[in-house]
C-alpha cells in the first residue's frame, strides 16, 4: 500500500488518482460539515420523539406495542447494514481496481438493497396508517411519523443520487467529478446507516421493551 | 366539473379579499388604508425597478454580471443590496408602532390585528432579512480578502444561498400584496399559530420564508467554515487570521449547528399545520413546550451569530483608525470562541417564566451571566487598542464609540434580565424590548455601518462621503437613546411589549418621547440613503482604485479597489498577523512577482436564478394550498439541480498574460502615486495609497 497524504477524514482516494485527490480535501470536509448539520436535524427530532412518549402524549392512542412489527424492523436494518457493505465494497474499489464494472456491480447491488428497505418501510407505515395510526392520532406518532420517515426520505434522496451516479458512470465513466461524487455518496450512505441504528434501537427496541 | 371545483383547484384558497385593495374599499379605515398603503408601495417600487432596467438596457449586464455570477464579491454586494432593501421596510415598520404607541393612549389608528402584523413582519425582517443578509453580505465580500483567497470554497453554493435567502425575503415582500402576515411574532410560538387558531395563509407565509432563508443560512455557514479551514493563503496560520475572520469563523460554525433547530421548528410547524400532526397542538398529546426549546435553540446562538462579526469589525475598525495593532489579539480569540460556546447554553433564559423548576432557571440566568465576561474582556481590548494610539475620528469610529458606550449599557440590562427573578417582573414588557434593541442596534447596526463605510472604497473604488456619513450616524444614536431609553422605564412602569393600545396616562409622555426618537431613526435612514446618493453623484472627487485608503492592515487592501475578479493575481505569502502592515513595514508591499499563472475562476450559472423562482413559487403554492405549483416548482428545482450535475465545464480561465498586464498597470499606478498621510484621508489627494503611519513611540 503506498503513502500518501490523507486529505480528508474516511477513505480517501490516494496519491494515484491525482487531481481528484486533491480536489477531495475541501470537497469532503465541506461534505462532513454538511452531515454534521443533517445530524443535528435528526438529533433534535430523536429528542422531540423521546420527550413525546408515554400515556399523555398517546392520548389513548395505540402504542409501541401495538404498533411495532420488530421483525419487519430486523428485516430493515440488515438491509440497511449489508447495502452499506455493498457501498463500502464499491468505495474500495473505485479507490484499488481499474475499470468501471468492479464500481458499478456493488453500487446496483446497493440500490436494490435500498430500495427494498424503503419498500419494507413503506409497507410498515401503510399497516399502521390502516389501524388509524397515523399522525394525526397523537402527538407520539407525530413524532414517530416525524422522525421515521424523515430517515426514509433522505434513503429515497440517496436512491435518487445513486441513479443519477450510475448515469453519470454510464455517460463520463469514472472521471473525477464522478470519483468525487461517489465519495460524498458513500459517506451520506453510510451516515444514514448510522442514524437508522440510532432508529432501531431508540424507537423500535427500546419502544418495545419499555 | 364546474368553476366552483376547478377554480380552488387552479388558485387554492387565493380569493379577491386576500388583495388588500379590497377590504380597505369594502371596509374603509386608517388601518385598511395603510395596508393597502403599503402593497400599493411594493407595487410601485417593483413597476419603478422593472422599468428603470428595462429603459436603460440593463436587463442584459445585470443577468450577466450580477444575477448568475458566481464571484463571492458580487453575491456579497447582492445581499446586502437586499439587507438595505428590507430594512427600509423594517424601519418604517418599527417607526409606525412608535407612532401608533404614541398616540395610543385609549386608541390609536391602527387595528389590533394590523399592530400585530407589524410586529410580526418587523421582527422577522430585521432578524432574518436585514441582519443575517448584511451580516452574509460583508462576510462574502471581506473574509475571502482577509485570508488571500481567490473565492469561498463552493461559489454556486454561495450563489444558492442568496437565492434562497431572496425567496424569503420576496414571499413575505408578496404577503405586503397578498392576504396577511402572521400577527403570531418572530418566534410564531404554537398553539396560537397553529391551525386551530390561525387558519389563514399568514403563518405559513411565515413558516416559508424564514425555512427557506434558514436553509440558504445553513449552506452559508458550511461555506465560511470550509474556506476558513481550506482557503488560506500560505502561511496564514488560524493564529495569523485578521480578527474578523475569527468572528466569521465563529459564526459559520454557529450557523452549522444553530441553523438546524430553525428547520426542526418551522418544518413541524408545518406539519402539524398541512399534515393534521400534533407535535404542538392543545389536543391529542401535542407539546407546545417542544416548540418552545427548539425555536431558541435556534433562537439564543442566533443573536451570537449576529453580534460576533459585528465584533470582529469593530476589531478591523479601531485597530486601523488607531494606527495600531489590535490588543490583546489572542483574548479576543478565546472570547470570541468562548461566547460560542456559551451561546448554546442559555437558550431557556427566553422563558424563564414558562413552568421550569426554580433550579433549572438558575442554572440557565449563571450561564447567561457568564457571557459578560468575554464580552466584557472585547470591551477593555478595544478601549486598550485606542490607548496611545493616533486615532482618526472617522465616521467608522463615531460608530465604534456609539456602540463602545450603549452597547455596554445594553449588556448590562442582559445580565438583569438574565436573573431570573427580574425576568418574572419585567418580561413581556417594554423593557425587554428596549433591552434586545439596544444590543441589537448599537452592536450589530453600528457595526456592520461601519463596516458598510469602512469596506465600500474597497468594493466600489470610492469613499462614501464622509460629511453625510457623520450626520447619519449621529442621527442613528441620537435616534436610537431616544427611542428605546424610554421603553427602559416604560417597562418598568409596567406597559407590556405587543401592545396596541394602553389606558395608563402615565405612560403617554414617553411613548411620545419614543415616537419623536423613531423620527429621528427614519431621518438616520433617510440620511444613509442620501449619503449613498451623494457619494455616487460625487464619485469623481472621492476615487480610491489604489486600493489602500485608510492605512489598512489586513490583505483585502493590498490589492485595487474594486478588486479584480480573481482578487490576487498571485496568492500572497502571509509571514506574521496583520500581514499587509508587516509588508507596508518591512517595505516589502506592492511587489511584482516572478511570473504570472493563468487562473480558473468558476464560470456563470442560472441555477440559482432557478432556485430562486422556483423557490418562490413553491412557497405560494405552499401558502396558497396551489399544490400543482408547488409540486411543479419543486419538481423543477430538483430536475434543474440532476440537469446541471452533468455539465464538466464549470471554470473560465483567465491568461497569465492578462493578469500580468493587469496588475502591472496598477503597479506603476501605485509606483507614479504619492503617500498621502492621514490628515488628507477625506480629501480629494486621497486615491488609495496611505502613509503607512506609525503612532508615537511610547516614552
Amino acid at each position: 500500500m503506498t503513502q500518501f497524504e490523507r486529505k480528508h477524514p474516511g477513505l480517501n482516494l490516494g496519491s494515484h488518482h491525482g487531481a481528484a485527490h486533491d480536489q477531495a480535501e475541501a470537497l469532503v470536509f465541506g461534505f462532513w460539515v454538511f452531515l454534521m448539520s443533517d445530524l443535528i436535524i435528526f438529533g433534535l427530532m430523536f429528542a422531540t420523539y423521546i420527550t413525546m412518549q408515554g400515556p399523555m402524549a398517546e392520548a389513548g392512542g395505540p402504542g409501541p406495542a401495538q404498533l411495532y412489527d420488530l421483525r419487519s424492523a430486523w428485516i430493515q436494518t440488515l438491509l440497511l447494514l449489508t447495502s452499506s457493505l455493498t457501498f463500502g465494497l464499491a468505495s474500495l474499489a473505485m479507490r484499488h481496481k481499474h475499470g468501471v464494472a468492479p464500481v458499478v456491480v456493488p453500487l446496483v447491488v446497493t440500490l436494490g438493497l435500498g430500495l427494498t428497505f424503503l419498500g419494507f418501510e413503506l409497507h410498515d407505515f401503510q399497516g399502521m396508517l390502516a389501524q388509524g395510526a397515523g399522525p394525526g392520532r397523537s402527538g407520539f406518532l407525530s413524532a414517530f411519523f416525524g422522525l421515521v420517515p424523515l430517515h426514509g426520505l433522505h434513503v429515497t434522496a440517496g436512491c435518487i443520487w445513486l441513479m443519477v451516479m450510475l448515469a453519470q458512470i454510464a455517460v463520463f465513466g469514472l472521471s473525477d467529478m464522478v470519483k468525487l461524487r461517489l465519495l460524498r455518496l458513500g459517506l451520506f450512505w453510510h451516515f444514514l446507516d448510522i442514524i437508522w441504528i440510532g432508529i432501531f434501537s431508540i424507537v423500535y427496541l427500546a419502544g418495545l421493551t419499555g | 366539473m364546474t368553476p366552483d371545483t376547478i377554480l380552488p383547484m387552479i388558485f387554492g384558497r387565493i380569493g379577491l379579499d386576500s388583495l388588500p385593495f379590497v377590504p380597505a374599499i369594502l371596509n374603509p379605515s386608517t388601518s385598511e388604508f395603510i395596508a393597502a398603503g403599503a402593497a400599493g408601495v411594493v407595487f410601485l417600487g417593483a413597476f419603478i425597478v422593472l422599468g428603470v432596467v428595462t429603459w436603460f438596457g440593463w436587463w442584459g449586464p445585470l443577468w450577466r454580471d450580477w444575477l448568475t455570477s458566481t464571484d463571492h464579491k458580487r453575491i456579497g454586494i447582492m445581499y446586502i443590496v437586499l439587507a438595505l432593501v428590507m430594512m427600509a421596510r423594517g424601519v418604517i415598520e418599527g417607526a409606525l408602532m412608535r407612532v401608533q404607541q404614541g398616540v395610543g393612549l385609549d386608541g390609536g389608528f391602527l387595528s389590533d390585528g394590523h399592530f400585530s402584523e407589524l410586529f410580526s413582519t418587523h421582527g422577522t425582517i430585521m432578524i432574518f432579512f436585514v441582519a443575517m443578509p448584511f451580516i452574509s453580505g460583508v462576510i462574502n465580500y471581506v473574509m475571502p480578502l482577509q485570508i488571500g483567497a481567490r473565492d469561498v470554497s463552493f461559489p454556486v453554493l454561495n450563489q444558492i444561498s442568496l437565492a434562497l435567502t431572496a425567496v424569503g425575503a420576496a414571499l413575505i415582500m408578496i404577503s405586503l400584496i397578498l392576504g396577511k402576515f402572521s400577527t403570531g411574532g418572530w418566534p410564531a410560538y404554537p398553539p396560537y399559530t397553529g391551525l386551530a387558531f390561525n387558519p389563514g395563509p399568514g403563518p405559513d407565509y411565515w413558516i416559508w420564508s424564514v425555512g427557506i432563508a434558514g436553509l440558504g443560512s445553513t449552506l452559508s455557514g458550511i461555506n465560511f467554515a470550509v474556506t476558513i479551514y481550506k482557503e488560506r493563503a500560505p502561511g496564514m496560520t488560524l493564529f495569523r487570521m485578521p480578527l474578523f475572520t475569527w468572528t466569521v469563523l465563529c459564526t459559520a460554525i454557529i450557523m452549522v449547528f444553530a441553523m438546524p433547530p430553525l428547520t426542526v421548528a418551522t418544518a413541524t410547524l408545518a406539519l402539524d399545520r398541512y399534515l393534521d400532526f400534533h407535535f404542538y397542538t392543545n389536543d391529542l398529546g401535542g407539546n407546545m413546550m417542544n416548540y418552545v426549546n427548539l425555536f431558541w435553540l435556534f433562537g439564543h446562538p442566533e443573536v451570537y451569530l449576529l453580534i460576533l462579526p459585528a465584533y470582529g469589525i469593530f476589531s478591523e475598525v479601531i485597530a486601523t483608525y488607531s494606527g495600531k495593532r489590535l490588543y490583546g489579539y489572542m483574548s479576543l480569540v478565546v472570547a470570541t470562541m468562548s461566547i460560542s460556546v456559551l451561546s448554546f447554553t442559555v437558550w431557556l433564559h427566553h422563558f424563564f417564566t414558562m413552568g421550569q423548576s426554580a433550579n433549572v432557571n438558575i442554572a440557565f440566568g449563571i450561564a447567561s451571566m457568564f457571557i459578560a465576561v468575554p464580552t466584557g474582556v472585547k470591551v477593555y481590548d478595544w478601549m486598550a487598542t485606542m490607548y496611545r494610539g493616533r486615532i482618526r475620528f472617522s465616521v467608522p469610529m463615531v460608530y465604534a464609540t456609539g456602540f463602545l458606550m450603549l452597547f455596554v449599557i445594553g449588556g448590562l440590562t442582559g445580565v438583569m434580565l438574565a436573573n431570573p427573578t427580574i425576568s418574572f417582573q419585567v418580561h413581556n414588557t417594554l423593557f425587554l424590548v428596549a433591552h434586545f434593541h439596544n444590543v441589537i442596534i448599537p452592536g450589530v447596526l453600528f457595526g456592520l455601518l461601519a463596516g458598510y463605510h469602512y469596506w465600500f472604497p474597497k468594493a466600489f473604488g470610492f469613499r462614501l462621503n464622509t460629511r453625510w456619513g457623520y450626520i447619519t450616524a449621529v442621527l442613528w444614536i441620537v435616534g436610537f437613546c431616544v427611542t428605546f431609553f424610554p421603553l427602559y422605564v416604560l417597562g418598568l412602569m409596567g406597559m407590556p411589549r405587543r401592545s396596541v393600545s394602553f389606558t395608563d396616562p402615565s405612560f403617554e409622555p414617553l411613548t411620545l418621547i419614543a415616537m419623536g426618537g423613531a423620527m429621528l431613526v427614519l431621518m438616520a435612514l433617510s440620511s444613509l440613503m442620501i449619503q449613498l446618493w451623494i457619494s455616487v453623484r460625487d464619485r469623481a472627487t472621492a476615487q480610491v482604485p489604489l486600493g489602500d485608503p485608510w492605512n489598512g492592515r489586513t490583505l483585502e487592501w493590498s490589492i485595487p479597489s474594486p478588486p479584480p475578479e480573481y482578487n490576487f493575481a498571485v496568492i500572497p505569502q502571509v509571514w506574521s498577523r496583520d500581514a499587509f502592515a508587516a509588508d507596508k513595514e518591512a517595505g516589502i508591499a506592492y511587489q511584482e512577482p516572478e511570473t504570472y499563472d493563468a487562473i480558473a475562476v468558476p464560470s456563470n450559472t442560472s441555477i440559482g436564478m432557478v432556485v430562486c423562482i422556483g423557490g418562490v413559487l413553491l412557497g405560494l403554492g405552499m401558502v396558497w394550498y396551489m399544490w400543482w405549483l408547488a409540486a411543479v416548482s419543486f419538481l423543477g428545482i430538483v430536475g434543474a439541480f440532476i440537469v446541471r450535475s452533468f455539465q464538466t465545464d464549470t471554470h473560465r480561465i483567465i491568461p497569465a498574460a492578462q493578469v500580468a498586464r493587469d496588475h502591472r498597470v496598477w503597479l506603476a499606478q501605485i509606483a507614479a502615486s504619492p503617500e498621502v498621510t492621514r490628515a488628507q484621508e477625506c480629501s480629494p489627494a486621497n486615491r488609495g495609497r496611505a502613509m503607512n503611519e506609525r503612532p508615537e513611540p511610547s516614552l
